[in-house]
Formats: structure tokens, C-alpha cells, sequence
């Protein structure tokens, strides 16, 4: 068992670590720092959720997140006229507005945070958590997790369809249409 | 580590992803702005469910459709962004101003 002062020490170490990082994001020169930062952020977060004693949603965060990031670090170099960092980059528009709107939120969102009368109910302290999350997505909400299951098939074939190059007969930018049965037919 | 702390956390980071998603120019920078705005969403859920709901299995439950969310988010977003890059050759926002091409 984890002694509360250090929990509560830790916790303060992940929250500022989460927000400079996530600040970091938007304030460095190169794309794929910016993906890094992000993951540090990711982390972070997922330290606290540990901290809250959600253990398994904490570790598959970083987990999945290092495997996102990775994958983002590599879009970053695809696209990117300026992924290393090598000259400054200040790529913004609206950045006033763009700026109240951030303040705004945090401001209206703080407001609601400390006036709302939240119910106390805490976690019992030997709640066997990942056991009951394993029990509850094959028991009560494997509905639920069927769904998000398709949903990611469906995600996985929309991506490949949006993404291909070429369909089924030949480059996309000529139709792909499917040729005719007979030599002077219309296409079908 | 209260309720009240880590949901300003929470509010921290959204604001911060709600800064990059309306200011940034480049496609994948705004997506990265959209992620940590799921990420706060998701850490106001671990709070909830630690603080106010006595550790309920459906809160759980809810932070892996959080993931799912971010996942599908993330991969759709970088298709569309290949499939417009192909299509106008547009990497930043102010390049495409109309839908129709």
C-alpha cells in the first residue's frame, strides 16, 4: 500500500508533467517532438489514473499511446515540411481568438468544477479493480465491447478505403470502373 | 489528490487542446489537439470513478470507449488527411476552402 503523502507527491509531479508537456506540444519547432510531447503527456495521465487505482485503464493508455504516438511520429515525417526541427516553425491562424477560447474554457469549466456539489462516494480501498472490469466486459457490458469491436473494424476497412491508391480496377483517379463484357460495351 | 484537483486537471488539459484544435494551421497538430481533449475527457472520468461513484464497473467500462474513441479518431483523421493531401495537395487548413473540388 502506497503511503497517501506520496501519492499525493507523485500526483502533483504528473499533473504539472502533464500540463507543460501538453503545452509543449503546441510550442516547439519540430513535428515529431511535438508527437513525443504528447505521448509524455499521454503517460502522464496515465500515471494519475494509476494514482486514482484504475491500473489497468492507466497501464493500456501508455500502452496504446506509445503505439499511437509512433505511428503519428511517422505521419509527422510523411507530411511535414519541417519535421526535424532544423528552422523555427510558428504555424498558427487565429491565434487570439484561438487563445481566449482556451482561457474561456478553462475559466467556465473551473467555474463549474468548484460550484457543482458532486456526490462523495470514494473507492473502497480493496476493490480488486481489473477483476472487475475483466467480469463486467464478458458479463453485463460485453455488449457494449462488441460494439466498440466493430466499430474498430469498421474504422480499420473505412481507413483502407479512404487511404488506397488504386481500387479493384486499376488507379482511383480513373474511376477504378469495373471494365465491360463485351469489348464494345458500357462499362457495368 | 481530491475530486475538485484532478478534475482542474482535467479542465487544464482540455483548455490546452482547445487552444491547439483552433489554432493550429497543419492537419495533424489540430488532430493532436483533438487527442488531448479526449485525454482530459478521460482523466475527469478516472476521477469521477475513483471519487463519486464508489469504483463502479461501468465507469471502467467507459474509459475503454473513451480509448476506442481516441483510436478511431486518430486513424480516420490521419486516411482523411492522406486522401486530401492526394486530392488537392493541401496539408494546411487554409488550403482547403471549399469542400467541393
Amino acid at each position: 500500500m502506497i503511503p497517501q503523502p506520496l501519492i499525493d507527491a507523485l500526483f502533483v509531479v504528473f499533473s504539472i508533467g502533464a500540463l507543460v508537456t501538453g503545452y509543449r506540444v503546441f510550442r516547439t519547432d519540430s513535428m515529431v517532438r511535438a508527437a513525443f510531447y504528447l505521448l509524455a503527456s499521454f503517460a502522464a495521465v496515465g500515471g494519475i489514473l494509476v494514482l486514482l487505482g484504475a491500473e489497468f485503464l492507466g497501464m493500456v493508455l501508455i500502452l496504446m499511446m506509445a503505439g499511437e504516438m509512433l505511428v503519428m511520429a511517422i505521419m509527422m515525417v510523411m507530411y511535414m515540411m519541417n519535421p526535424a526541427g532544423l528552422n523555427p516553425m510558428w504555424m498558427v491562424h487565429q491565434h487570439r481568438r484561438a487563445v481566449v477560447g482556451g482561457v474561456g474554457s478553462f475559466v467556465v469549466l473551473v467555474g463549474a468544477i468548484l460550484l457543482t456539489d458532486f456526490p462523495s462516494a470514494s473507492r473502497p480501498p480493496n476493490l480488486a479493480v481489473t477483476e472487475q472490469l475483466g467480469i463486467e466486459l464478458l458479463g453485463d457490458s460485453m455488449l457494449v465491447f462488441q460494439t466498440a469491436g466493430v466499430a474498430l473494424l469498421a474504422t480499420m476497412i473505412g481507413v483502407v478505403v479512404l487511404a488506397s491508391q488504386r481500387g479493384r480496377f486499376g488507379s482511383a483517379e480513373d474511376g477504378s470502373a469495373e471494365p465491360p463484357l463485351q469489348p464494345d460495351e458500357e462499362p457495368a | 489528490m481530491t475530486l475538485d484537483l484532478v478534475l482542474i486537471v482535467a479542465a487544464g488539459l482540455f483548455s490546452i487542446g482547445l487552444y491547439g484544435a483552433l489554432s493550429q494551421q497543419s492537419f495533424v497538430m489540430l488532430m493532436m489537439g483533438l487527442e488531448l481533449m479526449i485525454n482530459a475527457g478521460l482523466l475527469a472520468l478516472g476521477a469521477l470513478w475513483a471519487f463519486s461513484t464508489a469504483g463502479s464497473a461501468q465507469g471502467q467500462m467507459l474509459g475503454i470507449v473513451f480509448m476506442t474513441v481516441m483510436a478511431v479518431e486518430m486513424a480516420i483523421g490521419f486516411a482523411l488527411v492522406t486522401h486530401v493531401y492526394r486530392a488537392r495537395r493541401a496539408d494546411i487548413t487554409e488550403k482547403l476552402r471549399k469542400l467541393k473540388g
